[in-house]
Parts: structure tokens; C-alpha cells; sequence
């Protein structure tokens, strides 16, 4: 005689008792993971570090260019003049996204200048290949040295990628999109918070 | 090739197929009835057999915890008070982590406390199972240990001045003190050298060695089987029929299961303590632990966390001799060495409190006040209780808390050192053949 | 058995014989559900104690918990930054504050858990003149504190009425304090109250940002944990049936 004795044993009633436990014992399992999971979300910290930027650019003359730091990356604000934004709309046939068709802005920026003011160009200063950051070759044709027919932009000396002066890319260049335009909002003329919507756009 | 000549793995529905491949490659089913489904254990057992299982799932707890922890916690003199603290409000469920782990580290000590009271109640300890003992006393040890460190982490001034009077009592051992407590500390104070060591030995070294022991005793407990409340050996007992102890019930699945019941109540009892009271009335977290630690202030009050207050008390009883304070260094280490001699120490006949004569029970009953007693001792002050009137001989004078202690701590040692006489005279009961159902 | 559980039980009754020591402390009549106090606590400490103290540990977007708009904690209580992510920092210099005072404003972050909200409540209510002291005052609750009166304007300047009697039996004195109000400040002692109550509320608030979410999550699991007994209650007796 052993201390189990199976008569009688109501094999329903076992299992549905199992499945309920195991189900119940599953989901205070994933409950458990979640805040442990969830600590891996950017902290406070974080989000205080990555708030909008203010950025004054009462002082940017035209044809100069000021870098921010947002979020640990720089946003170029260049005051584009007159002749640069002349050149912009002369050279779809050599650019891999003339439209901005596939790259990464906001839709207020969804434009041929890529910009809410179409003189000033709020850009991530990040090629979209892998991470350098692109060099302002503003100078315009034989004045610069990236050849006669160019039209003014970035060279990104990593692995030659280059973007017009609406940090949009050239064809023949190894990064796929345009430059990132980031969330951007005019204050007044001389303020833009870099990272905020311009809401309502 | 013969080595995947093992029948098939059945009874897992659509999962045989997968189980046999892995069976044939790893000894699976072997492990599963050698450990659960055909090892055979007691059936009676009861409410003390619930804390073995319960401190595995406060290890897990432990770990699981800890590593997310980690993962924020700067272990840098500067930063770790600051640390800890965005830990617990800048971490998205950081609060919650930190509560789990705090709150895990004394319910350690109460699961394993339970579990050793329960070792000593029904003689688990007698052979052939005084390995599995010896295991186990090393485990609490390292268990202090690994509490100790842990608890200066967060830099706290409790943290601090905890680490700094512990250490101290290292320095107190002639000759080689001084020297060993600046070898520990890396320094002439406990500083950031010392911060940084102590998270290493509690983040990684001491989990290991306890993961480690834990696994050495399980191994040695499922080598000889338990015992139970009766402390009778089932294995004594076989059934021809079955070949299986005629008081013994597989582990799986009446085991596991009742096991789980225990962890469902275990789990209301931790999150009440975790969502509602964390700091236990500043028995689990100290309400001076969250000012920053300053090495130049000391707080009025220095108390070590409950758990080790029983062997503080035994501390502070001892009066220095000889200009050192190492006796009562020594008596507390000796409280705690004490227990690996245990099962060379009972001489009775009987293995379970339930058949021993009264002289056991009564020194039993002493252990246990005097345990408690002197854990209350070493929370509070030794003011606590006032002084005798100055006129009284020997005690006149002294503090009433102090004398008690060392009553105490004499009736603890007692417990032990008299335990080859009180066990080999005593009047027991007849130990049965069979378990009480 | 029992009789053992009997003689813990009462072993453990013990701690009722211990001696009282320290200040009287008055129970702090906070609620921590009161937003509202909870408001007026933090625009109160703003306005008085980040002057000296920072409280470093707490930033100032985490006071949407308080039911504020991150609008109304700019336009309210933001005064040494504009960026609502900062920590509330004081801008005091500690060398300046160190050479006035002796001592570092402490930051206060923490103050509600290391100081029990009782504490700080009698504290802040405790202040009296004296002459003896660097600052011209103590408190009650903590002798010979390095911290001025900063509320005196609304509390008023309270005295310490020291009694001496000789008590006939023993021959010994016995001294009994009291304080009592010299000069009226511009609250009542009751406004006055449930102004420092607003503060404390704040600062044990501050202490533990998450103890209300804590709390509301503790009452969901607990539910849930309790149906999870009640399964594995019903599964153990079901398989148990087996044991014979």
C-alpha cells in the first residue's frame, strides 16, 4: 500500500484546474516583466536631457551657418542667401529624392526649400550612411572645390556622400536619404525651439 | 548509434517529438523522475517545509532585481546616494525594482531563519544529513556576507557607519587586525575604494558562491532524501509492490504543487510589503540611510539591520578585556561557527522535537526567546530598559539591557554547549516506525 | 508546540517596557490624496526654502503628479530655471551659505523620510528666540539648530517660558517648558498650522514621489494575488486528494 491512492480522480476537473493556474501563473509572470522592461524606457533623466532646444538665430547673418546640440546630435541652422536658394530647385535630375519623397521631415517641411522660412534650413546634422557628420561647402561653382557645376551643400568626409543646400542627397552618394529635418517651431523670427511641432502645420 | 537507442519520450502530446531529440542529446528525462516526478519524498510534510522552496524563489528574486539594478546603480562614492535615487524616481518602475530587491533581502533572512528553525525542530541535520547542514550553515554565512556588502551600496549613513563599526571589529583581532581592517577597507576609512570592492563581491562573487552552495545542497539533500516532522526515514520502508517508500509521495506533482500554493501566499505577504510599507517601520529600510553618508558626522543611533541585531547584542554584551574589544568579537563569531557542530552535538535517540523528553524542550524553548530576545536587544539602545539602583551588588549601576544580555547570550550558548548532556538524558518518546498522518 | 508560540508571543510584548526618549513630537495632519494642499505646499517651499536648500533629487516636471500643467509649474514655481526637466536646485553658493550659517543648508529632497513628517512638523512650529544662539533663534525640536526662523513673518516670534518647581518628594527640580507667543505674526496659530501642514504634506510628498502609484498598484495586486491563492488553493487540495 503506497501513500498514492488514484481512484476516482476527476481528470477534467485536474486539468482545467491546471490550465486556469498555469494561464493565471503566465500572466502575473508577464505582469511582473513588465515594469522591470519598462525600466529600460528613456528615464527622466533622459527626456530632460533630450527637451527642445532654444535656439536664437537673431544673430545668423546670410551664408552663415550655427550648430546646436539637440538630443546629443548637432542641427544646423544656416541662413540660406538669395543665390543658394536660386541654385536649389536646378538640379532634381542629379538627386536621388528631389521630392523628399522617402526621407525623414515634418510635413510643414515637406517643401522644395525643406524649411517653414524658406532662408532658414533647420537640419540634423547626421548623414543618413552611417552617422558622420557632413562639412558646409557653401562656395557655388568654381569658387569651391567640389568642382565647377556644384550648386553649394554638405560633403560628408567619411565615405563622400553629398547633399545639396536643402540637405537633400546626390545621386552616386552611398547614403540613401536626404538629411533628417527634426520638429521645429518659430517662436518669433529670432527664436526656434529645435524638437518642439510647429503645431496646427 | 547506440547512444540514441533511449525509448522515446511520451506523454508530452505534440511536444514528444522535440523532447526525444533533445532526451537522446542531454539526459532529460532522467533528471526529470530522478528529481521530481520519481523522487520520493514525505508526505507529511508541514508549514516549516514551506521556507526551502521560498528562499530558492527569494534567491531568484534576488538576482532578477539586483541585475536591473545594476543596470542604474553607480557604485562610485559621489554618485551612488544620488544613483539610488533616480533609480527611484527618474526609472521608469525603478521604485519598484528598488523595493522588490530591499524588501527580498530581509524576507532572505526570514525564509531562512524559518527554514533553520525548522532543521533544528525536527533534527534534519542528524546523519546521514549533516552535509546537507553544513551546506546550509555555509549558506547563511554567505548570505550575511553578501547582506553585509549589499547594505553599504546605496551610501547611505547607515551604510557608512555600519561598514565603518563592522570592520572595525576585524581590527580588533590581535596582531593582524589593524593591518587586515586597512587590507579590506583599501583605505585608512571606508571610502570609495571600499564602496567600489563591496559592489563587486555583492554584484558577482558572492552570488556565485552562493549559487553554488545551494546547488551543493540540494545535490547532498537529493542524494539521502528529507526527513520530516516525525523524523522518521521512509526509505526504511518500502512498498515490494511499487519499490517506492510506503510514506513517500513523488515530488511532482504533489510537491510542486503544494509548493506553489505556499509561493501564491508568500507572494501576498511580500507585495503588501513591497506596494505598502517598504521600510517595515525602519526595520527594513533605515530612516537614516536616506541622509548622504558623511564621514564626519556620526548618526546618534547605529543599529545593523534586524537580522544580524541578535549577534550584535551577543557583541555589545561582552565587556572589553584586556583593552580590546576582541572578545566580543569572538563571541560572535563563535555564535555563528557554533551552528556547523550541531549534529555532532545531539546525542539523542530522536530525531523530531515531537518525541524528545522535556529537558529538550525547554532548552529549545530558551534558544528561541532568547534568540528573539536578543534581537530586540540589538535594535535599540542599551538604555533602553534603564539601569539597576546604584546599591545592588555586581549589577549596581549597569544598564538592565546589558545584564540581560548576557543572561541571554549565556542561555544561547547554552542551547549548544549543553547539548550532549540534555540530549542523552532525556526522557523521550518512542520515535515511530511510521509517519503520523 | 503551543505553548511555545504562547511564550514567543509574549516575549514579544516586551518592547512595550522600553523608555520614551527625545522631543514630544505632535502628529502632522497631512493627507497625501490633497492635491490641493499638496500645491500650496510646493509654491510655499519654493517660495521660502529653495532660497538656501536645494532639493536636487526632485525635478520640476515630476510635479505634474501634483495635478499641475507643466504652464502652471513654469509660471508658478520656476524661478532659477526655465527648463521644466531641471532639478530643483538652490542659487545659493554653499561656500556663501557655509560662512553664514556654519553649515550647508542640507538638501531636502529626502528630509520627509529621514525626518518623519511629524518631526518636520513640530519642527517648523518649534522656532523660539534666543538671544544665546548665532541667529537669534532655537527650536524646540532641534536644539541649537543653525537654521533661522525663515517663517517668523507669518508665525509670529515665540518665547520659551521656562518653569522650575521643586518637587517635595524627591527634592529634585523639575523643569517644564513652554511656548508661548511674544509677537504675533501676520497668520493666526491655526492659519499658521495648515500653513506648515501644506509644507509638510509637500516635503513627505517630495521624500517619495511614486508613494501614491505605489499604493494604488499595491490594491490591484493584491486582488489579482489573491485569486491566484485561491487557484492554487483549489489545485493543491484537488491533487492532494491522492495522498492517503
Amino acid at each position: 500500500m503506497t501513500a498514492i491512492v488514484q481512484d476516482d480522480v476527476d481528470e477534467k476537473r485536474r486539468r482545467v484546474l491546471l490550465i486556469a493556474t498555469a494561464a493565471a501563473g503566465a500572466a502575473l509572470g508577464g505582469a511582473t516583466a513588465v515594469p522591470f522592461l519598462a525600466s529600460w524606457l528613456p528615464s527622466a533623466r533622459a527626456l530632460a536631457a533630450g527637451a527642445p532646444v532654444d535656439a536664437d538665430i537673431s544673430r545668423i547673418e546670410p551664408g552663415q551657418q550655427v550648430t546646436f546640440e539637440w538630443r546629443g546630435k548637432p542641427v544646423w541652422v544656416l541662413r540660406r542667401t538669395p543665390e543658394m536658394l536660386d541654385q536649389l530647385p536646378k538640379h532634381d535630375g542629379v538627386l536621388v529624392d528631389p521630392q523628399s519623397n522617402d526621407s525623414d521631415q515634418p510635413a510643414y517641411a515637406k517643401n522644395p526649400t525643406r524649411s517653414i522660412k524658406p532662408e532658414v534650413l533647420v537640419a540634423v546634422g547626421v548623414c543618413t550612411h552611417l552617422g558622420c557628420s557632413p562639412t558646409l561647402k557653401k562656395e557655388i561653382g568654381a569658387a569651391s572645390d567640389m568642382g565647377a557645376d556644384w550648386p553649394g551643400g554638405y560633403y560628408c568626409p567619411c565615405h563622400n556622400s553629398r547633399f545639396d543646400l536643402a540637405a537633400r542627397v546626390f545621386k552616386g552618394s552611398p547614403a540613401p536619404k536626404n538629411l533628417v529635418i527634426p520638429p521645429h517651431r518659430y517662436v518669433s523670427d529670432a527664436l526656434v525651439v529645435i524638437g518642439e511641432d510647429t503645431k496646427g502645420a | 548509434m547506440a547512444v540514441l537507442n533511449k525509448p522515446p519520450v511520451t506523454g508530452a502530446g505534440r511536444f514528444n517529438g522535440v523532447l526525444t531529440w533533445v532526451d537522446q542529446r542531454f539526459p532529460l528525462v532522467r533528471m526529470w523522475n530522478e528529481q521530481l516526478a520519481q523522487y520520493y519524498a514525505p508526505k507529511n510534510f508541514n508549514f516549516w517545509y514551506y521556507f526551502g522552496s521560498l528562499a530558492l524563489l527569494v534567491l531568484v528574486i534576488q538576482i532578477t532585481s539586483g541585475i536591473f539594478l545594476t543596470m542604474n546603480y553607480k557604485p562610485d562614492a559621489a554618485s551612488a546616494f544620488a544613483s539610488v535615487e533616480y533609480i527611484m524616481r527618474d526609472v521608469p518602475g525603478g521604485w519598484f525594482i528598488r523595493y522588490v530587491h530591499s524588501t527580498g533581502a530581509s524576507m532572505f533572512f526570514v525564509c531562512v531563519y524559518l527554514h533553520m528553525v525548522r532543521g533544528l525542530m525536527y533534527g534534519s541535520y542528524r546523519k546521514p544529513r549533516e552535509l546537507i547542514w553544513i551546506f546550509g550553515v555555509m549558506i547563511y554565512l554567505a548570505l550575511m556576507g553578501e547582506a553585509f556588502f549589499g547594505y553599504l551600496l546605496p551610501w547611505g549613513q547607515m551604510s557608512y557607519w555600519g561598514a565603518q563599526v563592522i570592520i572595525n571589529l576585524f581590527g580588533t583581532i590581535p596582531f593582524i587586525g589593524e593591518p587586515l581592517a586597512i587590507w579590506i577597507r583599501g583605505d585608512y576609512n571606508v571610502s570609495d575604494a571600499t564602496l567600489n570592492r563591496f559592489f563587486a563581491l555583492h554584484v558577482i562573487a558572492l552570488p556565485l558562491v552562493l549559487l553554488g552552495l545551494v546547488a551543493a545542497h540540494l545535490t547532498a539533500l537529493h542524494e539521502v532524501g528529507s526527513s520530516n516532522p516525525d523524523g522518521v526515514e521512509i526509505y526504511d520502508d518500502i512498498d515490494p509492490a511499487s519499490g517506492h517508500p510506503r510514506d513517500g509521495i513523488p515530488m511532482h506533482p504533489y510537491y510542486t504543487i503544494k509548493d506553489l500554493l505556499g509561493v501564491a501566499v508568500f507572494l501576498i505577504v511580500f507585495a503588501s510589503i513591497v506596494f505598502f510599507t517598504p521600510e517595515m517601520g525602519g526595520y527594513f529600510l533605515e530612516a537614516n540611510n536616506f541622509i548622504p553618508a558623511d564621514p564626519l558626522k556620526t548618526p546618534p543611533h547605529i543599529a545593523p539591520v534586524w537580522y544580524f541585531t541578535p549577534f550584535y547584542a551577543m557583541l555589545r554584551a561582552i565587556p572589553p578585556m584586556f583593552q580590546s574589544q576582541f572578545p566580543g568579537v569572538a563571541v560572535m563569531g563563535a555564535a555563528t561557527m557554533i551552528l556547523f557542530l550541531v549534529p555532532w552535538l545531539d546525542r539523542g535517540r530522536v530525531k523530531s522535537i515531537r518525541y524528545r523528553g522535556p529537558k529538550y524542550k525547554a532548552w529549545f524553548t530558551i534558544f528561541v526567546i532568547s534568540f528573539l530576545l536578543l534581537g530586540y536587544l540589538g535594535v535599540e539602545p542599551t538604555t533602553v530598559w534603564g539601569e539597576f539602583s546604584k546599591g545592588l551588588p555586581i549589577v549596581g549601576g549597569d544598564y538592565i539591557a546589558l545584564w540581560v544580555a548576557r543572561v541571554l547570550t549565556v542561555f544561547y550558548f547554552g542551547f549548544f554547549l549543553l547539548m550532549p548532556w540534555y540530549t542523552a538524558n532525556d526522557r523521550e518518546k518512542p520515535q515511530p516506525k511510521r509517519v503520523v498522518w | 508546540m503551543r505553548n511555545l508560540l504562547a511564550i514567543v508571543l509574549v516575549a514579544l510584548t516586551l518592547p512595550a517596557l522600553a523608555e520614551e526618549g527625545g522631543p514630544q513630537l505632535e502628529r502632522a495632519p497631512i493627507d497625501p490624496h490633497d492635491r490641493i494642499s499638496l500645491q500650496r505646499g510646493a509654491q510655499i517651499f519654493v517660495n521660502h526654502c529653495l532660497n538656501c536648500h536645494s532639493a536636487s533629487l526632485m525635478r520640476y516636471a515630476r510635479l505634474e503628479d501634483l495635478g499641475l500643467s507643466e504652464a502652471e509649474i513654469r509660471d508658478n514655481l520656476m524661478f532659477t530655471t526655465d527648463k521644466v526637466g531641471d532639478t530643483m536646485t538652490t542659487a545659493m553658493d554653499t561656500k556663501i551659505a557655509k560662512a553664514a550659517f556654519g553649515v550647508v543648508p542640507p538638501d531636502l529632497s529626502l528630509i520627509g523620510r529621514s525626518r518623519s513628517p511629524d518631526w518636520l512638523y513640530s519642527y517648523l512650529r518649534g522656532f523660539y528666540r534666543d538671544p544665546a544662539t548665532k541667529t537669534g533663534w532655537n527650536n524646540t525640536v532641534f536644539p541649537n539648530v543653525s537654521m533661522p526662523h525663515v517663517l517668523s513673518e507669518q508665525q509670529g516670534v515665540q518665547g520659551l517660558e521656562v518653569t522650575r518647581r521643586m518637587d517635595e518628594e524627591t527634592g529634585d527640580a523639575k523643569v517644564t517648558t513652554r511656548l508661548v507667543m511674544e509677537r504675533p505674526g501676520s497668520m493666526k496659530p491655526v492659519e499658521y498650522d495648515h500653513y506648515v501642514a501644506d509644507l509638510v504634506n509637500y516635503l513627505a510628498y517630495m521624500g517619495e514621489p511614486a508613494q501614491q502609484s505605489r499604493r494604488h498598484w499595491g490594491i490591484l495586486v493584491l486582488f489579482v494575488l489573491a485569486g491566484f491563492y485561491v487557484l492554487t488553493a483549489m489545485l493543491k487540495k484537488e491533487y492532494w486528494k491522492d495522498v492517503r
